[in-house]
């Protein structure tokens, strides 16, 4: 056995994030339709919100089944700041970043410190999510149940733009941030240590680690992170309401990506985006005409895989 | 110096007194055996000194702190290092992500934290499993790799639980020298064990708990010789009947 450090993977990670940032700058040249576009804009949406998810869930094993809160909370603090306050969208991104890491800080204190885990956990982030539904229902300045319409102002200046690619790019930046977030926890002693309370917080504890403030850190992020992508649903489709942002469509899609992608992997939750993707469109394409039918086929193929592909994708491919 | 005290501890669950007043000292440097019946609390006992259990009463003092009441992270971080009588590997990681854990306390970079890894799996005999999963491990190599996990936070003193427990004779025989040559590296070391064989090679002195109490102290030779010990093991009046009959217990 030589003297030198063990391969850890750090470099081939960051090959495989520049290679994804480089592909995203380049899909403009292969394709201008507005079809195609916006179906990898909304992939690479449902990849920010898996990232988030996954940080807690993935490396954390704290399942949230409410992660629209904190996609809910990004959306409301980007249309109440920039439409209430008059506040610019580029100042409010980190506005909204630290709203959802206010609101995470809240839950993670409340679950965390009396020891919630599983179910309970799960329960606790949905009574969340479904609580700031009532309230964006109730409080004048979120527009009640009207929701909240982003006037159109399409300068970059504004975060709105006129083609799509701008918002490629945009989204592209959060996903590729959320990758180097992924890389990090992967390589860094904070990371080691959230897994570590996965698979052990006993053991953890045993070893030094802060169980408490390690996944109150940990859902911090999950809340900055996913709020990020909240912000920019309203910047691209500039309409937000109660239903939308905290109902449990965002909540489902935040936790399957990742689930079918691969937990606690750092590319798991692209991966799960894309193939989710894919199969939601090939199975509308499939069965078109008899409505109902694609969402069924879509829920057996998710059965199938979940029961076939505990490891979801990646872990298939890493024992292969 | 005294490494590890503790003056009356108590913890009652329901109506059974688990540990029961105990009071104990263990001086730096030394390799001290605690031993017991089954359900005699020395578990329990591990638990309350390493801040997994809080007592009812009594008070724990590590290196000159009071630690009472800490919790098992705070404690672990001054030094107090324990390992689980059933152990708990982080199964879907590799050998040495597992060491790392512990290594990181004392070490931010994960690269150190790795390199470290490998050398405390030298010292305990995994050096040639550091890429296996946790999981593919056999129970003796589990074992070692609790120890390495704890020796990897640096402790000053060791709580071992069992870490002979469940191995065959020829495993015990390898795990042995390790042990002693953790406490011949600087570390305190307070062990529960049930392998007569290996206390009275590596004690310098064995403490006997029963019922939640301490019955009796002393160097291994005189302990495995105490009427209350063997009675404790064996049953009231074991002692005598042996005596009567010719027998040496």
């Amino acid at each position: 056995m030589g003297s030198r450090a063990p391969a850890t993977g750090l470099g081939r990670d960051l090959a495989v994030v520049a290679a994804i940032a480089t592909a995203i700058l380049l899909l403009p040249l292969g394709t201008q339709s507005g079809a195609a576009l916006h179906a990898v804009i909304l992939t690479l949406l449902a990849t920010v919100l898996g990232q988030g998810w996954n940080i807690l869930g993935g490396f954390g094993g704290q399942f949230s089944f409410g992660n629209a809160l904190f996609f809910g909370v990004g959306a409301y603090a980007a249309a109440v700041l920039q439409m209430r306050l008059g506040i610019n969208a580029w100042i409010a991104l980190p506005l909204a970043a630290a709203a959802g890491a206010a609101v995470g800080a809240l839950v993670g204190a409340l679950a965390f410190r009396y020891g919630l885990k599983g179910s309970y956990f799960a329960l606790v982030t949905l009574a969340f999510a479904e609580v700031f539904r009532i309230l964006a229902n109730m409080l004048p300045f979120t527009g009640g149940g009207v929701g909240l319409m982003l006037p159109l102002d399409t300068r970059a200046a504004a975060m709105q733009f006129a083609s799509r690619v701008g918002y490629l790019y945009l989204i592209g930046a959060f996903a590729v941030a959320g990758f180097l977030l992924h890389v990090w926890l992967r390589h860094s002693r904070f990371g080691a240590w959230l897994v570590a309370i996965r698979d052990n917080e006993a053991a953890a504890a045993a070893l030094g680690v802060d169980a408490f403030r390690v996944k109150l850190a940990a859902i911090v992020l999950c809340g900055a992170l996913t709020a990020t992508s909240g912000l920019f649903y309203v910047q691209y489709l500039h309409y937000i309401d109660p239903n939308i942002a905290f109902g449990p469509a965002f909540s489902v899609e935040a936790l399957l990506g990742p689930i079918v992608g691969g937990m606690g992997t750092v590319f798991g939750p692209l991966v799960g985006a894309i193939v989710l993707h894919a199969l939601s469109e090939s199975t509308r394409n499939l069965v078109a005409d008899v409505p109902g039918v694609s969402l069924a086929l879509y829920g057996a193929v998710l059965i199938v895989m979940v029961r076939y592909m505990p490891g979801g994708i990646m872990g298939l491919l890493r024992r292969r | 110096m005294t490494m590890l005290k503790a003056a009356g501890l108590s913890i009652r669950f329901g109506g059974v007194a688990a540990v029961d007043g105990v009071s104990l000292a263990v001086p730096e440097g030394e390799l001290c055996a605690l031993i017991g019946p089954n359900g005699a609390g020395k578990t329990t006992l591990f638990a309350l000194l390493s801040g997994f259990l809080a007592p009812q009463s009594g008070a724990v003092e590590f290196d000159g702190r009071t630690v009472t009441g800490m919790k098992p992270h705070a404690i672990c971080a001054l030094g107090l290092a324990r390992t689980f009588q059933i152990v708990q590997p982080f199964a879907a990681q590799s050998v040495r992500e597992n060491i790392a854990v512990g290594a990181h306390l004392r070490l931010r970079s994960r690269r150190d934290a790795l390199a470290f890894a490998d050398e405390v799996a030298r010292r305990v005999g995994l050096a040639g499993e550091l890429d296996k999963p946790a999981s593919a491990l056999t129970i003796a190599g589990r074992k070692r790799l609790e120890l390495a996990r704890a020796l990897a936070t640096r402790p000053k003193l060791l709580l071992l639980d069992e870490v002979l427990a469940g191995l065959n004779p020829q495993e015990i025989d390898a795990v042995v020298p390790v042990v002693r040559a953790i406490r011949d590296s600087g570390v305190t070391v307070l062990m529960i064990e049930h392998v007569m064989r290996a206390v009275m090679s590596l004690a310098d002195r064995v403490l006997v708990l029963a019922g939640g109490r301490l019955i009796a102290e002393g160097p291994p030779a005189a302990i495995a010789a105490d009427p209350r010990v063997v009675e404790a093991y064996l049953g009231q009046g074991t002692a005598a009947r042996l005596a009567r009959s010719g027998g040496a217990p």
